[in-house]
Formats: C-alpha cells, sequence, structure tokens
C-alpha cells in the first residue's frame, strides 16, 4: 500500500536532488538546462503526436453517445440539445462544457446509506472535486502561459494583463500571484483526496501519486524561487531565450534550485505521453462525448462492417413449415408432399 | 429458493469502505490490500451458470463444452492467453473506444459510488473503474511502451499497476464483467466519458473468445437464432399464445381483437421483446399493443403485423459480441423487406433500443428498402427515424394521444399511482424520457416521479440487466437492485404510489421479484398495459375488469354481484 506513494515520492526528491547537487556540485548545467529540456519536449511533442494518431487511427464503428437528456423526438418535446445533441453544433457546445467546465464532473454526487429503520441510501451533491479539478487545471495553465514571459522578448501584453490579473491581490512584495498559490493549494488537496478517502486510497495507483508529487515539487520550487530564495531573473531569461532561440548558453549566476525546477518540469513533460496526463488528449476524442445522438436519423458507417451468418426466414420456415401451416401461419413455399 | 438470503442480511453487508471483496466478512477489513492481490473468490448467488455447450453450438462460437465455474479447471483452450491477446489487439485498433477508454481514465474516482452493483454490495471490483482496471491492468502489462518496459525491472508491473494475464485474472474477469448490467450510468459522471458498459461489451466479448459465457445468455441467444425468439417460442406456440391472450382480452372488452401474423403488404411490422408474450406482467403490455392495433385497424384502417420468425426484440447478442449482436439483429430488416411494410414499430424493450438507436443502421442498413416513417394517421414525420425506419412505440403512440386520436378512459387506471422508471438504456443510449411520461400522465390520474437523483439519466437500473436475469444469482440481482427499490420504497411510503411504470421487459420480469424483496405491495406495469386498460374501442362492451381481470375503480361492488 505506502509503495504506492512513498516511491513516487522518493522519485520526486531523488530527482530535484539529483539535478540540484548536479548543478550544485558537478557544473551539469548544460545537461539539466539545455540537453534534457530538448530531449523532453522531443518526448512530449512526439510521444503526444503518436499517441493521439494512434487513438484517431482506432475505427469509430459505431456512433454511440452517452445521452444525458431528452433526445430528438417529436416536434412538440422538449430535446435538450446539449447533453443530447443531434447536431454538430450540439454536439460542439456538449464538448465545449466538457472540456472548460468539466460538466459531467460537475454532477458528481456522494452516496450514503443509513443502516437504521428506513434503511435509505441518499445522494448529496459533491461538489468538491469538480472545484478542486477546475482551480487545479485553471491555475497550471495561467501559471504555465504566466512562463512563456520567459520564452518571448518582448513580453506580448496579453501575457502582461494576464499577469497584472493574476497579482490583483496586491498583497507582499513581490507581488503575490495567485495562480501559483491556488496551483499549490489543489494539487494538495487532490493529494489529500487520493491518501484520506478510503475509496480513492484503493483504486489509486503509483502513477496516480507521481504527477501528483512532481507537480507539487515544480509548483513548491517555483514559488520558493519567487518568494524566498530568489534567483536572477536575468540570468534565467538568457538561458530560456537561449533555447527558446536555438542557440543555448548557460548564464552564470543561477543557482541549483532553478536547474531543479527545470528537471522536474522536463520530467513532466517527457513523462506526461506515456501516462493518464493524456486525458488532455483524450477528451477531444471520447466517442461517448463527441458524437451526436442521431444514428436512427443519419447512418453512420462502420468502417470495417463485414457480412456475418444469419438464419435466414427461408431456413427458418423450411424448419417450421408445417407447424406454420397447422397454425394457419402463411407460408412463401408450399409443403414438399414426400408420401 | 428458501436459502435465499434476506433483506437485512444483506443490508447487514452494505459497506462503502474498501474491504477484500466477494468472500466472507473478512478480516482483512482494516488492512486493505492492494486490489490485485485479492484473488477472486466466486460466490454461490452472485455468478451465473456456465453456457450449455449445445447452446453455443448453435451459433457455432468457440469452445463449446460443459463447464463449472466453480471448478478449478475451465477447460479452456491450450493457447488461451494467446487468443485472448490477440483480442484485445484486435479490438483496440476496431475500437477507438475501447483504446481511449484504456489509457485516459486518471482514477478521480467520480464513477465510484455510482454503480448500483457498488451501493449494493459494497464490493470495490464493483466500482466502475476497478472493474475497467481489472481490463487495463493487463492492457499496460502487454500494450503499453512503459509497461513492458517496467515489467522487466523487479516491482516495476506494481508501480506501474500493471499484471500479467493469469487464470485468476481471467476469473476475475468473468466474474465481475457478469457483474455489470452495460446500465452506463457511471459513463454520466466520467469526465472523460469511459463508459464501462464499453468494457463491460469489449470483456464479454474476449471472454466469449475461448467459450466463457453464461447460460443465460448463450441460450436466449442459441433460441433466437434458430426459432426467432430468446425464450424459443416455435411458430404455432407463438400463434396459440397470442390466440390465449385474444380470448382474455375478448372477456373484458368484448371485442376480437386477433392480430395478423407474419402478413405480407402490412403497413407496418411490429417488433417487440418476447418476454411480453411469455409472462406477467409483461403478458398484459403485449395485450396492450394488441388492443391499441385493434383500435387503429377498426378506426382509421391501419394494417400492422406481427411477425414470428423476427418475433424478438430484444439482442442478447449485444451481450455476448458485436458479431452475435449483428447475426440476431438482422431479422428485423430481413423480415421487413420480406414482409413488403412500409416502416417497423418496435415495442418497450430496454437494450433493445439501445441496439436498434445506435447500432442497427450502422450493422444491418441501409434500410433503402423501408420508408422514412410518417405516422398515416397524424401525418407526423418520425425526423428522428428516418434512416433506421424503426419508431418507438411510445413515439407512436403519444404523436397519436397528442392529435386526439385515441380515446382514452383515465378512470379505469384511476387506482393506479404510478411511478416511472426509466430503464437504463432508453435513458442513457437514446434520451427517451418525456414520451412515456406523456403516455402515463394522459392515461393515469396520480403520477409521482422518484427523487431526480434515480430518474432520467441518472435511472438506477433494474440490477437484472445485460443478461443477468437469471435464478441462480438472486442475491447479486436483489443487492443490484436495492438503489432502484430504494427510491421506490420512498415514493411508496411519502405518496402511496403502488405502481411501477416502465418500458422494458427485462424490467418487467426483473422487477417484480425486485419489488416483492424490496417493497412489497407495488405493481409492475408496462407502459401499454395501462393504454390497454385505458383505449376505448369502438363497440365494447361496459369494462369492469381490467387486464389483469381485477375489477375496474368502482366497479369492485359489480363484481360482487356478479358472483
Amino acid at each position: 500500500m505506502n509503495q504506492k506513494y512513498l516511491i513516487p515520492l522518493t522519485a520526486v526528491f531523488l530527482a530535484f536532488l539529483v539535478a540540484y547537487t548536479g548543478v550544485e556540485g558537478a557544473g551539469l548545467q548544460w545537461f539539466f538546462g539545455i540537453v534534457f529540456p530538448y530531449v523532453a519536449i522531443i518526448a512530449f511533442l512526439a510521444g503526444f503526436v503518436y499517441k493521439v494518431l494512434g487513438w484517431a487511427s482506432s475505427a469509430v464503428p459505431f456512433r454511440i453517445p452517452t445521452t444525458c437528456g431528452q433526445q430528438k423526438s417529436l416536434p412538440w418535446i422538449k430535446q435538450n440539445t446539449i447533453d443530447n445533441p443531434d447536431t454538430s453544433t450540439g454536439v460542439f457546445l456538449r464538448m465545449v462544457l466538457e472540456i472548460f467546465l468539466f460538466r459531467s464532473l460537475f454532477r458528481n454526487t456522494k452516496a450514503a446509506f443509513n443502516r437504521n429503520a428506513s434503511n435509505s441510501l441518499s445522494y448529496s451533491w459533491e461538489i468538491f472535486l469538480w472545484l478542486g479539478a477546475l482551480a487545479f487545471h485553471y491555475s497550471f495553465l495561467v501559471v504555465l502561459l504566466r512562463h512563456f514571459r520567459f520564452f518571448t522578448s518582448p513580453v506580448p501584453s496579453c501575457l502582461k494583463f494576464l499577469e497584472y490579473l493574476d497579482g490583483i491581490v496586491q498583497l507582499g512584495l513581490p507581488g503575490i500571484f495567485l495562480s501559483g498559490v491556488v496551483l499549490l493549494a489543489a494539487t494538495l488537496f487532490l493529494l489529500a483526496r487520493r491518501i484520506f478517502d478510503a475509496k480513492v486510497t484503493y483504486i489509486s495507483q503509483a502513477a496516480d501519486y507521481f504527477p501528483l508529487f512532481l507537480i507539487i515539487g515544480i509548483a513548491a520550487s517555483g514559488l520558493s524561487m519567487r518568494y524566498f530564495t530568489k534567483v536572477d531573473i536575468i540570468g534565467i531569461k538568457t538561458l530560456t531565450m537561449g533555447l527558446v532561440t536555438f542557440s543555448p548558453t548557460i548564464p552564470e549566476g543561477v543557482g541549483g534550485l532553478f536547474y531543479a525546477h527545470v528537471f522536474l518540469v522536463s520530467i513532466l513533460f517527457a513523462y506526461f505521453p506515456a501516462s493518464k496526463l493524456m486525458h488532455l488528449g483524450g477528451i477531444f476524442l471520447s466517442p461517448t462525448r463527441n458524437m451526436a445522438n442521431n444514428t436512427r436519423a443519419k447512418r453512420h458507417v462502420n468502417p470495417w462492417n463485414y457480412d456475418v451468418d444469419v438464419h435466414t426466414y427461408a431456413q427458418y420456415e423450411d424448419h417450421f413449415r408445417e407447424k406454420m401451416i397447422e397454425a394457419g401461419l402463411p407460408v412463401d413455399k408450399p409443403v414438399n408432399k414426400k408420401e | 429458493m428458501s436459502d435465499e438470503i434476506k433483506p437485512d442480511e444483506l443490508l447487514n453487508k452494505i459497506d462503502y469502505g474498501p474491504r477484500s471483496e466477494s468472500g466472507p466478512e473478512s478480516e482483512s477489513k482494516l488492512k486493505p490490500a492492494s486490489w490485485m492481490d485479492t484473488s477472486v473468490q466466486i460466490r454461490p448467488g452472485m455468478y451465473c451458470y456456465a453456457a450449455k455447450a449445445e447452446s453455443v453450438e448453435t451459433l457455432s462460437l468457440p469452445n463449446a463444452r460443459s463447464w463449472n465455474p466453480l471448478e478449478d479447471d475451465w477447460k479452456l483452450p491450450d493457447n488461451w492467453q494467446e487468443i485472448i491477446h490477440r483480442g484485445i489487439k484486435e479490438r483496440l485498433k476496431k475500437f477507438r473506444t475501447f483504446k481511449i477508454f484504456m489509457d485516459v481514465c486518471v482514477r478521480c474516482g467520480a464513477c465510484a459510488d455510482k454503480c448500483h452493483f457498488f451501493l449494493g454490495t459494497g464490493d470495490p471490483k464493483n466500482m466502475p473503474v476497478l472493474r475497467a482496471e481489472l481490463l487495463r491492468s493487463v492492457y499496460r502489462n502487454d500494450f503499453t511502451t512503459a509497461g513492458k518496459i517496467l515489467k522487466k525491472f523487479p516491482g516495476g508491473a506494481e508501480l506501474n499497476g500493471s499484471r500479467p494475464l493469469t487464470l485468476d485474472v481471467l476469473k476475475e474477469w468473468w466474474y465481475y464483467f457478469f457483474q455489470c448490467t452495460e446500465c452506463r450510468r457511471c459513463s454520466v459522471f466520467c469526465p472523460y466519458g469511459i463508459d464501462t458498459a464499453e468494457i463491460t461489451i469489449m470483456g464479454r466479448e474476449l471472454l466469449n473468445l475461448i467459450g466463457l459465457n453464461i447460460d443465460w445468455i448463450a441460450t436466449p441467444v442459441s433460441n433466437c437464432y434458430k426459432t426467432g425468439n430468446h425464450l424459443g417460442i416455435q411458430p404455432h406456440a407463438f400463434v396459440d399464445m397470442i390466440e390465449f391472450f385474444t380470448e382474455d382480452i375478448e372477456d373484458v372488452t368484448g371485442i376480437n381483437v386477433e392480430p395478423q401474423m407474419n402478413k405480407k403488404g402490412a403497413d407496418i411490422l411490429f417488433i417487440t421483446p418476447s418476454g411480453d408474450v411469455f409472462a406477467d406482467p409483461g403478458t398484459y403490455t403485449c395485450q396492450g399493443y394488441m388492443i391499441l392495433f385493434k383500435y387503429l385497424k377498426d378506426k382509421y384502417g391501419l394494417d400492422i403485423t406481427w411477425s414470428t420468425y423476427a418475433s424478438e426484440g430484444g439482442n442478447f447478442g449485444f451481450f455476448t459480441s458485436h458479431e452475435t449482436m449483428k447475426r440476431l439483429n438482422a431479422k428485423m430488416f430481413a423480415e421487413a423487406k420480406r414482409l413488403g411494410v412500409k416502416w417497423i414499430l418496435g415495442g418497450e424493450c430496454g437494450h433493445m433500443w439501445r441496439v436498434i438507436n445506435q447500432y442497427m443502421d450502422t450493422m444491418n442498413g441501409p434500410a433503402d428498402f423501408l420508408e422514412e416513417p410518417v405516422n398515416p394517421i397524424t401525418g407526423t414525420k418520425f425526423e428522428n427515424s428516418k434512416s433506421t425506419k424503426m419508431v418507438h412505440i411510445t413515439e407512436f403512440t403519444a404523436d397519436l394521444i397528442k392529435h386526439g386520436k385515441l380515446e382514452l378512459d383515465k378512470s379505469r387506471n384511476a387506482n393506479r399511482i404510478m411511478t416511472f422508471h426509466d430503464s437504463c438504456n432508453p435513458a442513457r443510449g437514446m434520451g427517451l424520457l418525456e414520451e412515456p411520461r406523456y403516455i402515463i400522465n394522459e392515461c393515469c390520474d396520480h403520477f409521482y416521479e422518484m427523487p431526480p437523483n434515480t430518474i432520467r439519466e441518472l435511472t438506477f437500473c433494474c440490477g437484472s440487466g445485460a443478461g443477468l436475469n437469471a435464478g441462480e444469482n438472486i442475491e447479486l440481482r436483489m443487492a443490484g437492485g436495492l438503489p432502484r427499490a430504494n427510491a421506490v420504497k420512498y415514493v411508496h411510503e411519502k405518496f402511496g404510489v403502488n405502481s411501477l411504470g416502465t418500458i422494458c421487459a427485462i424490467d418487467r420480469a426483473a422487477l417484480p421479484t425486485l419489488m416483492d424483496y424490496w417493497v412489497p405491495g407495488v405493481d409492475v406495469v408496462g407502459i401499454h398495459e395501462l393504454v390497454g386498460n385505458a383505449l376505448i374501442l369502438p363497440g365494447e362492451k361496459k369494462r369492469t375488469q381490467d387486464l389483469r381481470f381485477e375489477p375496474l375503480p368502482g366497479m369492485e361492488l359489480e363484481e360482487d354481484e356478479d358472483e
């Protein structure tokens, strides 16, 4: 049981230490700052494309959306055009709500059984997983976007505006960014669920803890660089601009913590396509959500449909002809008089 | 079944904390091991008997033999692992659903307490996520790059959550893929739309490759293939049963409603599950159809025929493999073509309509020999079925009622205090929600909904769908049906509900047992039974009884006087 999270936790710690000591002790800046980030990005892009193409290469033989509302039926019956779409507009809206607002997760309930006189099963709305997930994904997105200031010169104004919004709670110096704090808090919440909710503990694998610890490590190291230990921001931008312009350089005076942070991020990227994190791509292709419920109105073609053996009416009638005639049922062929 | 588990004993077992599954209340409750380490215990009451060899042979499906799940030796082919491996590989190419659902689950746990089998048994392997992980663990081991590399290192497989396909794993698959009714409730809650029904369908398809079906599926499939329906009713017996209903209806209404069978050149072919012809209370629904068709014939000249060849709406092939589903389903279009009808009308059934709505046209279409369905009486075009050319009877009847084409006497159902059970497949594989409700409201005075979390797309399965309505797995069925029954109990106690309406033949077969077990005093009625009672046939006598030969409301006295 313990090894399910102890091993991933240890792995993330080790990765951090390897990078930190590698830079501070062995001077391996070029590896952790240049080689591995490039490798990771290539692995991410290649892996992501490979995986998505792999899914796309599999057939979609049947149109089988999960319908969550009234179908298109008689004109006077109101259809739920989003949860049971029959047009591509409806499907588009359903997908937008699913991808950007996690609509299905929003429905989540919690079941409880009361063993008493009434023995009732009850279901209450459970919003926290949805909230936690939404907070996590959006804060991560903002953090990621904000980091593009390291890869652009001059920094585009939309990024500056995003930073302005993110820092709107003017607190401390340097001003606090909400996204980083929310990211760490949401990740810790998701981790706590895995550890303390017995059902979730039971279903969790090492592969569920590993990305959580990794992201916690990334967020924590990032936050500590910004607010506590401070780093040479000019030096870092020299490095990142070097990476993005394909003329990598290693600046002086950037400490091990930064390289450890970059190493964890690189691991996350490289690991991404081989992991459950690919739900990022998978959600777009999920046939129970991205198809219209209109198979009765518009024929769907199965690319590998093949002919099968069937028991034909003629065989059936041959088998039962006399009994059918006796029962007064019409037959296609009259009975063969043998005797 | 005197050794049947009592409701209280069953309730005592429910615990949503993790514990060792399926075994007797176990010591490991305190120390939850990894679910991969607990081996399956096939427990009587929870599983269905193995498929009989002769039933498997009818369709020439693999590895027909006699075997017993409780014995160690399942008499598998020597290369069964290879067969399964090849089977998975093939299906990953053929079904994008399968491939994506193997890859993208994040084990968030949103589905965990949505499954009626988990809610009724507390067995953690009935959490949809774990049911899928049973297969995913093998997929990760044998089909992913990470899995193939990691398993070479000690502890790597555990780290990856993967495991090789052993006989124990196979038995676990069999046990749990036949504890899923493919109801799709979990899929509603999944943020990626992962559909456990799809995974169970794949799992069962794989199991069938090496002859591991259950008899309650295999024998109906064999019957349906040979005789045209699951129950193996031969044509003359089918006619006999219909004649018997005709006599009963004549007793109640004074009208001979004898239907047409296998009639060439009729307007419409009608196909319904054979369960409605065979057992109460489905038979009353069947009589409802007969009364309706007689009414339409006399009043509007509509010519509807039944068929003995296509005398099965349901499709247990769906619970076997896609190929078997197609082989059984082919009869519907073939018979419509042979009889030269304009379009097909389908009766009240659950999975039948999932197949018709989402598979039939793709598998056995295009139905270009039929016409786009139009209700000749109202002129309504059934736009939603213009390609498959098959209309659901509640769509058809709702349209008739809306246009004032049926003369209904609601008071004949005044004693029915109704609630409505949405059947899984029409709810989550179609979205047929308002049509039956409209008919109920037009035929009955009293209708109360069950709590919102238990109806429409959130409906709970009867616990016996997808071929699990056998006798030997009664504990499983009663546990799986608990969430449904619990919601019925709520409206039974609150509003005095005494009738549970449904549009599914499996429901009509399974729910009466479930109601007797958990909520005694609630009848199960098909929607067209209500129609049959309310519909005033031209020239009928004064009715004093309903189709069940119970006195109509207000007629109890006259009944007594008669006697």
